[in-house]
């Protein structure tokens, strides 16, 4: 304990503090909730849209409005659905920690429960795209590999680069890499578009499609280095200073070595 | 120091220091043995190729660090070709700096210059057979020679005039009529306005009777890129306004600078990109270029909806799509 | 004698007997070649050809060349059913069909990379020692045919598997052809047998890469290797080296041994390569089609600086009179390679014409002892370097958070400044290189070890360098500017002034130096 007093007056120990007591908060809370979750429909949805509500306000309503209704620094909410809360929350892309040029990738800010709150409460604002249930989401049984490439080259490739590596957009935005995202979250961006990227609809790349698109996305993840290593799979640019730094290199080495009279 | 420094005769090679393998025996049976490790070393690559395209399944994995999964048997012909052949030569080589002489030896050069005789006589033998032809005087042959000569050039030119097809009007038409209905690629299903939700972005074709058979030459200058944005968003001139139908602008996907898909939509700037050359166009300003090499906007295509509410062309394009030719005639 | 030896000698007889080659085998043998790392480029590059030339080989016996419509059947999964030309499916099947397919896939690849990277290293050796001086200016152009031959073959062999990345290299060559006023249209059609991507272009291409101009390569290689054989290889300045003889190890055995060794050497270190990095993996890129594209579609890194170029140009085009003159595509892809190609092989006769040296050199320039020429070199390179950096924009922009358009403004700004910067910077840096050597052959090197004078003043202990290292400081000549007047003797002006004063003006700026240190100075310094 009292090494532990000495570390009280340390600069960290407040936010470390805050850390550990919304931790125990966030934990009593998803103890307390899975109970709630069993309990039937209406209500349990009208008190997740109220607390959506209250952590929207706390966390999302400087930069969106007290209303989602948007504001300078950023788009309105009404009417984005609950899809697109999910994806931009669940992915920690949302709150932007920072106003950069593009909202990444990070660890998300919201649990799971926290996560669902918010996207009811956002479609309860007006009707939009939901979450995929799980059971739209088997892409290993509905997909198809071959055409998911075909249409992966036709609307995706152009960004995400051949194989799903990324690539650059305009002004230092960048489309990322679709490695290791979860099939849900890439079902979320295709329906719902967020930040750069454009909607994909249903009518015209079906549900069935996009499973499709998902399992070959899958599939190049999943794939070994069929000849040797990859080197980020971003085309020839990493070809050609492989080709000057080792491959010219060893060999001007070793013409160094061959020249040099022995000892 | 004096003037010594800089040798006055400097046709003597100074001398070498002789190698360690030349002065002690000891030094010289390691070299000898160095050499034999690294014969040995080459056929043991040798080994590792026979084994693995003999004994190794072509989908069989390992790990290495770094690498990550690697297939097996191409990483064992592959290794081991490499060891065969780079041990070989790395042998040959130390053999050679250890223990073969290291003398320097002086080769001396002679002048390119032929000697004066040599020159006098051939200047004489070539004008003497110039002499000879007496084109000089004989201006017939020499004027209906070259007339044939020029003649005869251009047969080889025309020999090659049935590699292809004349252009024709190929680079100023598409297979977008009026009324051809706009579907999707691949999918080839005809789009209901109502498909397209603001900020959609889709790739689409002309109908056409057999959509398994389309030529690549169609592909590579039909495809259009359908874009829906608010009404409100377009900074068009009237005529291009009319051009939209409900939000949705149709622009071709080939880039009017070198003909790559333009299809890199941003939906918040509502910037197109080409990964090609980064020509950027701006949608709502009817695809007006602003960055980048391309010098023309991408042409607008002409759409509306026939009477079951498809999205259809309601004219051709009314300029070539792709990149620019010779015989491009645009105002 | 060993048996071994007796053996060899019944041969040599037995052919000796029949075609009476031991006069000039016997004075082939006693060819020497001299020991520098920098004279192995050029074999990096004809071994490399030939590693091209086997392995292109083995890949012809499975390759269709064809662009016939065909529906994979093959073991890789995710293109399973589609439709896609011959060419592009017998290279899957190459890939994953074929034991070692792949590998000689990849070999065929790094080698070409290896091919042209090795060319560029070895153009620079040539030019920054002065090696295409005169009698070697026919080397030199062949040279710079074997670049350009390297460029057109590399763009053809990346083209035949007739996946998304070649098929989309392919509709900007299309884009350029083109572009050609007046039979640009024409050409176009005729080459693909139709509009793009036509009927013919993948078995015409693939005639002319395996056979036209891999048949011109080994003409011109063999041409330019007999070149050096009979005007026998440069050398570096050193004691005992002259310009009358060259000094360096006899062709057998050592020579042999080990340019034979490196053969190998070579080929080991591309089959490495190939066994562990993976190089165009064509199954990942998909079949061709027009409509579709991947970001970041680059070509191969020897074409990277025109990609680079034509990225970079504005946004211009003349219309009028029905017609349509594309200078952002002209003037990138055409006219700047035209004038650097043109320029690079005219260069030895531009620069006898500067310094009005008309003699043989065999003895190779130090760098440093010709500014102009080396700055000149620096600033291409710095060019194309320039050049190269926006080819990859979307590259570098991804991965190192930067953005498209400043890249591409630094490049469009520093594509006019950076050449220029380089060639001063690089002069001055010669020159103070120069002025190092001088200081070092009058003062010797330093020791760091510090002395103290009776009257109490410390001085660093310099130790006087080599007599061998004192002789290459010094070796080098250095003339003077040419002296031109504008009027003859008797006062008449003479013709082409202007011609005249750009030749003063560049041979005045071509003999800067410093001052080689002369006897009358080491006789001093000895005094001291």
């Amino acid at each position: 304990m009292k090494r532990l007093s000495r570390y009280r007056r340390h600069k960290a120990a407040g936010p470390l503090l805050l850390i550990f007591a919304l931790l125990a908060i966030g934990t009593t809370f998803s103890v307390a909730s899975a109970t709630v979750k069993s309990a039937p429909t209406a209500f349990a949805r009208t008190a997740a849209i109220e607390e959506g509500k209250q952590i929207f306000l706390k966390g999302c309503s400087s930069c969106h409005g007290l209303n989602a209704q948007g504001g300078a620094v950023a788009p309105s909410l009404i009417g984005v659905g609950a899809a697109s809360v999910d994806f931009q929350v669940g992915t920690g892309r949302m709150p932007m920690a920072d106003m950069s040029t593009q909202a990444m990738r990070k660890k998300p800010v919201y649990d799971a429960q926290e996560t669902a709150a918010l996207a009811a409460y956002v479609a309860s604002l007006a009707p939009g795209p939901a979450v995929p249930e799980d059971s739209a989401l088997n892409y290993q049984r509905d997909g198809s590999t071959a055409e998911g490439g075909e249409l992966f080259r036709n609307n995706c490739a152009m960004c995400h680069n051949f194989a799903g590596q990324g690539g650059a957009l305009t002004e230092g935005k960048y489309a990322p890499t679709l490695m290791g995202v979860e099939p849900k979250y890439i079902y979320e961006a295709l329906i719902t578009g967020p930040q750069s990227m454009p909607v994909f609809s249903d009518k015209t790349i079906t549900p069935a499609e996009k499973l499709s698109l998902i399992k070959w996305i899958k599939s190049a993840e999943a794939e070994p280095n069929l000849g040797g290593a990859t080197m980020g799979r971003i085309g020839p640019v990493t070809e050609g200073l492989l080709v000057w730094i080792l491959g010219m290199g060893l060999l001007i080495g070793i013409a160094v070595w061959l020249t040099t009279r022995a000892r | 120091m004096s003037n010594e420094l800089i040798p006055s005769d400097n046709s003597a090679i100074p001398v070498h220091a002789p190698r360690a393998t030349d002065i002690n025996p000891k030094a010289e049976k390691r070299a000898e043995q160095q050499v034999a490790i690294l014969f040995a070393l080459s056929g043991i690559g040798s080994l590792l190729l026979i084994y693995s395209y003999i004994y190794v399944a072509n989908d069989v994995f390992i790990f290495i660090p770094i690498m990550g999964d690697q297939n097996a048997q191409q990483l064992g012909i592959g290794i081991g070709m490499a060891m065969s052949l780079f041990f070989l030569g790395i042998a040959a080589i130390h053999w050679a700096k250890t223990l073969m002489s290291d003398k320097e030896v002086v080769n001396h050069r002679h002048e390119f210059r032929s000697s004066d005789s040599d020159r006098e006589e051939f200047v004489k033998t070539v004008k003497e057979g110039v002499a000879g032809v007496e084109l000089g005087r004989r201006k017939l042959i020499k004027r209906s020679l070259g007339a044939a000569l020029a003649l005869f050039a251009l047969p080889p030119v025309l020999l090659l005039r049935d590699l292809g097809p004349l252009p024709k009007k190929q680079l100023e038409t598409t297979n977008w009529k009026a009324g051809t209905r706009l579907v999707t690629d691949p999918g080839n299903r005809p789009i209901l306005a109502s498909d397209l939700e603001v900020g959609a972005v889709v790739q689409v074709l002309p109908a056409v009777e057999h959509p398994d058979e389309r030529a690549l030459s169609d592909i590579a200058k039909d495809p259009v890129l359908l874009i829906r944005l608010r009404p409100e968003d377009f900074q068009l001139t009237p005529q291009k306004f009319a051009m939209t139908h409900d939000g949705i602008i149709a622009f071709s996907k080939i880039c009017s600078h070198m003909g790559c898909a333009v299809a890199l939509y941003e939906q918040q700037t509502k910037h197109l990109l080409c990964p090609c050359h980064q020509s950027t166009f701006d949608v709502t300003r009817g695809a007006k270029v602003i960055f980048g090499p391309a010098a023309r906007p991408l042409p607008q295509l002409d759409i509306t909806v026939d009477a079951q509410g498809y999205l259809v062309a309601r004219a051709a394009f009314n300029e070539p799509v792709g990149p620019s030719f010779w015989e491009r005639n645009s105002q | 004698m060993t048996s071994v030896e007796n053996k060899l000698g019944n041969a040599a007889n037995f052919v000796d007997e029949r075609i009476g080659a031991a006069g000039w085998v016997k004075k082939s043998l006693n060819k020497v070649f001299p020991d520098h790392w920098s004279f192995m480029l050029g074999e990096v590059c004809m071994y490399s050809f030939i590693i091209l030339l086997l392995s292109g080989t083995f890949l012809t016996f499975w390759f269709d060349p064809s662009q016939r419509d065909v529906i994979y059947q093959g073991v890789y999964e995710p293109l399973k059913g589609l439709k896609m030309s011959a060419a592009y499916a017998s290279t899957l099947d190459i890939s994953f069909e074929v034991r070692g397919g792949l590998l000689m896939r990849q070999i065929h690849h790094w080698a070409a990379n290896i091919f042209m990277a090795a060319i560029v290293a070895h153009l620079l050796r040539v030019f920054f020692t002065g090696a295409f001086r005169k009698p070697r200016e026919f080397n030199w152009i062949l040279g710079i045919l074997l670049l350009t031959l390297g460029f057109v073959e590399g763009l053809f062999g990346y083209s035949l598997p007739d996946d998304l990345l070649s098929g989309t290299g392919l509709r900007i060559t299309s884009a350029i052809i083109q572009a050609i006023p007046v039979v640009g249209t024409y050409i176009s059609f005729f080459l693909f047998g139709g509009a793009f991507p036509g009927v013919g272009f993948i078995p015409r291409i693939f005639t002319l890469h395996v056979l036209l101009i891999p048949g011109a390569f080994l003409a011109v290689i063999t041409i330019h290797v007999m070149l050096v054989w009979y005007q026998k290889h440069t050398q570096f300045p050193g004691v005992g080296r002259t310009e009358k003889n060259v000094v360096g190890h006899p062709i057998l055995p050592v020579y042999m041994a080990k340019a034979g060794g490196f053969f190998f050497v070579v080929f080991g270190v591309i089959a490495f390569l190939s066994a562990v990095a993976s190089i165009n993996p064509i199954w990942l890129y998909g079949p061709y089609t027009p409509g579709q594209i991947s970001a970041g579609s680059q070509p191969d890194w020897y074409m990277g600086w025109l990609d680079g170029l034509v990225r970079m140009a504005p946004p211009l085009e003349t219309h009028a009179f029905g017609h349509t003159i594309s200078w952002n595509i002209l003037i990138p892809a055409l006219i700047v390679p035209g004038i650097v190609f043109t320029g690079m092989a005219l260069y030895p006769f531009i620069e006898s014409w500067i310094t009005g040296d008309k003699r043989e050199h065999h003895l190779l320039d130090r760098p440093r002892n010709v500014p102009n020429r080396t700055a000149l070199g620096v600033m291409s390179v710095t060019f194309v370097m320039v050049a190269l950096i926006n080819g990859g924009n979307d590259i570098l922009a991804t991965n190192f958070a930067l953005s498209i358009n400043q890249i591409m403004w630094f490049s469009r700004i520093g594509i006019f400044v950076l050449p220029p910067l380089a060639f001063v910077i690089t002069k001055r840096l010669c020159l103070s290189l120069q002025r190092a050597d001088r200081d070092l052959l009058l003062h010797g090197t330093e020791t760091g070890r510090l002395l103290r004078l009776p009257h109490g003043e410390f001085v660093e202990v310099h130790a006087p360098i080599s007599a061998e290292k004192a002789f290459i400081l010094q070796s080098h000549e250095q003339s003077a500017a040419l002296e031109i007047d504008d009027v003859d003797s008797r006062g008449v002006r003479r013709p082409g002034s202007i011609k005249n004063k750009l030749q003063r003006r560049l041979s005045k700026a071509h003999a800067v130096a410093v001052p080689k240190v002369t006897e009358q100075e080491l006789k001093e310094i000895e005094h001291h």
